[in-house]
């Protein structure tokens, strides 16, 4: 339960899901998704707005594409299940590459040949909802290589800003290197093993005055508890500015009989 | 206690060391060179006969006086930037100069004696049409200034308004010229386009209408275009379609009399639209009733208004006239007729006004640079001489802005270049060895060396010894020779032929582009110009991106300069090649590019003549290279794999990156959009590709090492809200992988707003913003750290780093706005960087990065103090000795440009705006230099007595070591 709610990477259990049949997989992100809309509803707040219907978000195509000749032909990899809000979360539900798909990865690999993701524009806020979906698409990719040799464990960040729109996608793979090692078990390549997460911007902070005068006050206490702070400058250096002033008032009570034999000759 | 209070003050004094500049180290590592712009208006003050004085005001908003015997500033006023500073009217009068300033805001009075200020009034609002001085009886008292739809009067001693009135009708008309003539009348000429003009005459005294009438002048729609007034208060319009001249009377204002330029005897060049000058010495009396006509852009000429009827009095033939001008001194009026002499020489001739009678003796002949401009204006100071002729002097301007001062009989006395008022971009190239190294270089060249046997070889090495000991003769006898000399006669003048590079390349060529298409080089340690090209076919609204595609390293190749030069509206753009140090175009023909250009980078790959390959891509996503031989395009199918690159749209808010193609076309990889509707892409940034970092990571103080974040490929794109409301308004700043597309990092600061000034560098970005929130200017530092453990310390692939690095930020309060922001550079790094800022007062401040740490911690602790971190203190003190320009002001600073020298501890820094500034710092202090007062007999005489010393003692210790042998 804590999983959904919470804005930190999610991992889609697709491990899991190629041991159950498909369908128990749908039943398993069903049962998730009801939690999810459960723990909303727990929240008692938001309880009767008008976009608690819309909490339980939706869900758009995450498409990939490996291709020979690198001309971009993206097919369907999986559904990304956004769940709206303000913390938004998101939820994968990915299929298994094919036997076709394996083989025509590795040979892209081969020929150090990208694997491309896709995923549309899309807008995470709920007011607006309808209007979610905006043209284009946001792409990101890694090298084809790196996806074969990480036995296509990935990780994919999404990334909104300050409303809500999604404005990028990034991937990338776990070990990251091209080392050309050889991917002997097909089985490696069957399953995706990805790390999912959804990032807001951070706050930046700003200058930090509050601690810095609370800092300050602290110190003027300390020293307003030394007396020998305390003392004022005359108080301090009475001694020499005295010595100063004879001194200067005898070096100008010599000058003017120097100044007055000048004169008279 | 007078005293006392004296010997505090003197004790304070002595007390507060300054700690920046010495005395006698000012202007030896650093100059300044003021300007004031694209002249506008220009008046020689004449109402002393000495007078040396020219006054000017700019496009730039600058109102200053020249010297017109050197050509210095005398004094110098600069207003503020863009349409609230524009110097909208020049009107003169004796010693005081009345100026019109931001649209009519303004109505300024100046001494122009000492450049003080008069007075200065506030000016109803208004947009501002026409102004002139309105005399009686020979003295002129008024100012009258008309704006859209009133006329106000103000007297000329105080600026208080006399009297101000409403225009009537002004809805319809639209009132252009304000035209006076001493009589005590104030004509206001107005227009309703393709139908009449208006003509409104107030009285002077109390601005009561006297008169007001309607001619029908369908084909006018311009008055101050092309009408002037002549002689007896006769309007003069030339009519570009029927060819006429149309004549109306002001004071009787019947109906318009229609010349046709036919009937005279005169021919209009097809295309050409005439115009009309005439001339009014003194605005409380009637202008001449002589005028210039201009038929052609080489035809100009002298015509009379005489009772109604024109008199052609001279149509200067067979000279072909440039430019034309009336100038007066005394009772006489003379006409300047410039045209050209030859190819590299104009002559300018003088002719009686009245008479149009050539002048004896009054020829003078210029050469002309040709690579400057055309002249586009001339400015005539006529003087009586003792014997009652007339003399002259003239300043041309041309079309690249610069000034040339000339006087007879063709003396040029000085130039100013005011097109380096607005430098765009800069760059600096090193400077050639000197002559006798490069001949080293040329004899042992590859080439040679295949070619020749062993005995020729010998041979040469012998004959260029033989020319360096020469060279290192003549050298050490100049040096005795110029040591006999005082020191002020010590003349190093620099000229392009003893250009070389100076032991610690402190010397460098500095290669300014300016917005008017002139190029300049200028070397850095005179400021002195050596060599300008202007560009005659740069588009108004051109970008510009200078790039150094072979440096000086290369001999026997030539450096070479690309300038691209690009019209933003159509995107077309146009390669200008050329050798930095001489400014020479360069012999390689650049490629033309017939399709708008999105983007251009220059790749570290070189061809076989070791030029760096620029790619430019166009809006089909295509890529050309340049130079493109099959070497370069051979180098490119190989790595075209690993060339990625972005293109930004901001107006769409869309990153995008590219990859290329071994068929040199591209393909999308990645692709990043902010919506426009929320925040608007302002900045990308990336790193200079010419910085090196000297240290991975950091140092803590358990002795632990932090890594630093080093992607050369990062991004750093501001973003601005389009909310500008103080509450809801941010700043977002977006760190982007440019090969990859992964977003690092993305921040916002919120109830911030721009203007935003960035440095990228090394692993930290600094931005500075107004914070709506608190009022103030804050300054915000982002630095990224790997952690205490590399990813892969070899060699840095964007595509290879999985894990994302920590980030750190914190903010400081900045008690200034600033201009401009450039972080210092040097040689390998190993320096402390320090942060330019260029501040609107005029000064550059030398902040430490170490003041912008994010690490700075709040508790002071052992480990911190270990690691020499300073305390954390929200607010930046601006020290006054972190000015690095002391007191050499620079006037609105827009960039500021830094370049390494050969010496690790030295960073050359240029400031340019309208002035130019250029010096030297030292971010760490000289520790690779030694003092100038270093005691080098101290040093030398303990070495020579430790030598002494150790062979003394060894010889006494061997006889020891004899002695007891024996024993």
């Amino acid at each position: 339960m804590l999983l959904h709610v919470s804005p930190l990477p999610v991992s889609a259990f697709s491990k899991m899901a190629r041991v159950l049949p498909l369908n128990v997989a749908v039943i398993f992100m069903l049962l998730l998704f009801l939690c999810a809309s459960l723990v909303c509803c727990n929240n008692g707040r938001r309880a009767g707005d008008p976009s608690e219907t819309e909490l339980s978000g939706f869900s758009v195509p995450l498409e990939h594409s490996f291709e020979l000749d690198d001309v971009a032909k993206f097919q369907s990899r999986g559904s990304l299940l956004l769940k709206t809000g303000r913390e938004p979360s998101v939820s994968l539900l990915q299929n298994q590459l094919s036997e076709e798909d394996r083989a025509k990865l590795k040979e892209v690999a081969a020929v150090d040949g990208l694997y491309r993701i896709r995923v549309p524009r899309v807008f995470l806020q709920t007011e607006r909802q309808a209007e979610g979906q905006m043209e284009g698409y946001l792409t990101a990719f890694v090298r084809a290589c790196a996806m074969v040799e990480s036995h296509l464990s990935d990780v994919i960040t999404l990334h909104t800003d300050v409303s809500g729109f999604l404005i990028g996608v990034s991937i990338v793979t776990f070990p990251g290197a091209c080392r050309g090692t050889e991917v002997e078990d097909e089985v490696d390549l069957e399953v995706f093993n990805t790390t999912l997460s959804i990032m807001a911007p951070v706050n930046a902070p700003g200058p930090e005055t509050a601690l810095f005068l609370e800092r300050m006050e602290l110190e003027t206490e300390k020293k307003g508890k030394n007396p020998q702070e305390q003392k004022s400058f005359f108080a301090k250096y009475w001694y020499l500015i005295l010595g100063g002033a004879i001194f200067l008032m005898l070096s100008n009570s010599a000058q003017p009989p120097a100044g007055g034999g000048r004169e008279q000759s | 206690m007078e005293k006392l209070i004296l010997l505090l003050l003197k004790l304070c004094i002595l007390v507060c060391v300054v700690h920046a500049v010495f005395e006698d180290q000012v202007g030896k590592f650093d100059w300044r060179q003021q300007y004031v712009g694209k002249v506008r208006f220009s008046h020689f003050d004449t109402q002393i006969q000495s007078s040396k004085k020219v006054l000017v005001a700019t496009e730039s908003n600058v109102f200053a006086a020249l010297n017109t015997r050197t050509g210095e500033l005398l004094w110098r006023h600069v207003d503020k930037t863009g349409p609230e500073g524009n110097i909208d009217a020049y009107l003169h009068y004796a010693q005081d100069t009345v100026l019109v300033v931001g649209n009519g805001r303004m109505l300024r009075s100046w001494d122009v004696n000492i450049g003080g200020l008069n007075w200065e009034i506030l000016l109803d609002s208004g947009s501002f049409q026409s102004a002139c001085l309105v005399g009686q009886q020979g003295i002129v008292k008024h100012v009258a200034v008309l704006k859209k739809t009133v006329i106000s009067v103000h007297y000329l001693s105080n600026g208080h308004q006399k009297w101000i009135e409403n225009l009537p009708e002004s809805e319809t008309v639209d009132y252009q010229t304000v035209y006076s003539d001493g009589n005590g009348q104030v004509f206001v000429l107005g227009i309703v386009p393709h139908s009449h003009i208006t003509i409104v005459v107030y009285s002077m005294e109390d601005g009561e209408i006297i008169k007001q009438v309607s001619v029908e002048a369908p084909w006018l729609s311009n008055i101050p275009g092309s009408c002037v007034v002549v002689g007896q208060g006769m309007l003069m319009c030339v009519d570009s379609t029927t060819l006429s001249l149309n004549i109306l009377d002001l004071h009787q204002q019947l109906q318009m009399t229609q010349i046709p330029l036919q009937s005279l005897g005169l021919e209009v060049d097809p295309g050409f639209h005439p115009s009309l000058v005439s001339h009014q010495p003194n605005p409380a009396q009637k202008p001449l009733s002589e005028f210039f006509l201009q038929l052609g852009p080489e035809r100009i000429l002298l015509l009379q208004l005489n009772n109604g009827q024109i008199v052609k009095l001279n149509d200067f033939k067979p000279l072909k006239v440039l430019l034309a001008s009336f100038a007066t001194t005394g009772e006489k009026t003379v006409a300047a007729v410039m045209s050209p002499k030859n190819a590299t020489a104009y002559s300018i001739n003088l002719f009686s006004a009245d008479t149009g009678r050539r002048l004896l003796d009054t020829t003078l002949i210029f050469p002309v640079d040709p690579n400057g401009g055309k002249p586009e204006r001339l400015h005539v100071q006529a003087f009586l001489k003792k014997d009652d002729s007339v003399g002259y002097r003239v300043m041309v301007q041309t079309e690249d802005h610069a000034l040339t001062f000339i006087q007879q009989p063709g003396r040029v006395m000085w130039t100013r270049e005011e097109a380096l008022s607005d430098v765009v971009t800069m760059e600096m190239v090193d400077l050639p060895l000197t002559g006798t190294q490069a001949e080293l270089e040329g004899e042992f060249g590859k080439k040679a060396a295949i070619q020749d046997g062993l005995l020729s070889m010998v041979l040469k090495r012998l004959s260029s010894q033989l020319i360096m000991l020469q060279a290192w003769i003549a050298h050490l006898w100049k040096l005795f020779y110029d040591a006999r000399k005082p020191r002020s006669q010590v003349k190093n003048e620099v000229s392009i032929e003893n250009l070389s590079r100076d032991e610690f390349n402190l010397q460098k060529m500095m290669v300014m582009v300016t917005s008017s298409g002139k190029l300049f080089g200028i070397d850095s340690k005179t400021g002195g110009i050596l060599w300008k090209h202007y560009l005659d076919n740069v588009p108004s609204n051109a970008a510009f991106k200078l790039m150094v595609q072979r440096t000086t390293a290369h001999f026997p190749h030539p450096p070479q300069c690309t300038l691209l030069i690009k019209d933003k509206d159509t995107g077309l753009a146009t390669l200008h090649v050329f050798n930095p140090i001489f400014g020479r175009r360069s012999q390689v023909t650049p490629p033309a590019l017939p399709q708008p250009i999105l983007q251009s980078l220059m790749l570290p790959l070189i061809d076989q003549d070791y030029a760096k390959v620029l790619l430019l891509v166009d809006d089909q996503y295509k890529v050309s290279a340049f130079p493109s031989t099959k070497n370069v395009l051979q180098q490119l199918q190989e790595t075209a794999s690993s060339i990625f690159f972005f293109i930004v749209d901001s107006s769409q808010g869309r990153l995008s990156g590219y990859r290329l193609r071994t068929d040199l076309s591209t393909e999308q990889v990645w692709e990043v959009a902010i919506p426009t509707e929320v925040q608007k892409i302002v900045f990308v940034k990336g790193k200079r590709p010419n910085e090196h970092v000297h240290s991975q990571g950091r140092v803590m103080g358990d002795r632990s090492v932090l890594y630093k974040y080093l992607n050369p490929n990062l991004l750093a794109v501001v973003t601005e809200s389009t909310d500008l409301h103080q509450e809801r308004s941010f700043i977002g700043i977006l760190l982007i992988d440019g090969v990859t597309g992964r977003i690092i990092h993305k921040a916002v600061q919120r109830k911030a707003r721009g203007p935003v000034h960035v440095v990228h560098s090394e692993n930290w970005v600094v931005y500075e913003y107004w914070s709506t929130k608190s009022r103030r200017n804050e300054f915000s530092v982002i630095e990224l750290y790997e952690g205490m453990e590399l990813y892969n310390s070899t060699v840095f692939s964007s595509l290879d780093r999985p894990h994302a690095p920590q980030v750190l930020q914190q903010s400081y309060i900045f008690p200034s706005f600033i201009s401009t922001m450039e972080a210092t550079l040097t040689e390998k790094g190993i320096t402390s960087r320090h942060l330019l800022i260029g501040l609107p007062s005029g000064g550059i401040l030398s902040l430490p990065k170490m003041f912008l740490d994010p690490r700075r911690p709040e508790i002071v602790s052992e480990q911190t103090r270990e690691e020499n971190l300073i305390p954390y203190a929200p607010e930046l003190i601006i020290r006054t000795e972190w000015f690095i320009n002391y007191n050499q002001t620079v006037s609105r600073v827009r960039g500021i440009y830094t370049a390494p020298s050969g010496l690790e501890s030295t960073c050359l820094v240029v400031a340019y705006g309208l002035d130019i500034y250029q010096t030297r710092v030292y971010p760490s202090k000289q520790f690779d230099v030694l003092k100038d007062d270093y005691d080098y007999m101290l040093i030398s005489s303990v070495l020579f007595a430790l030598f002494f010393a150790t062979m003394i003692s060894k010889r006494l210790a061997e006889v020891k070591l004899l002695n007891r042998a024996w024993r």
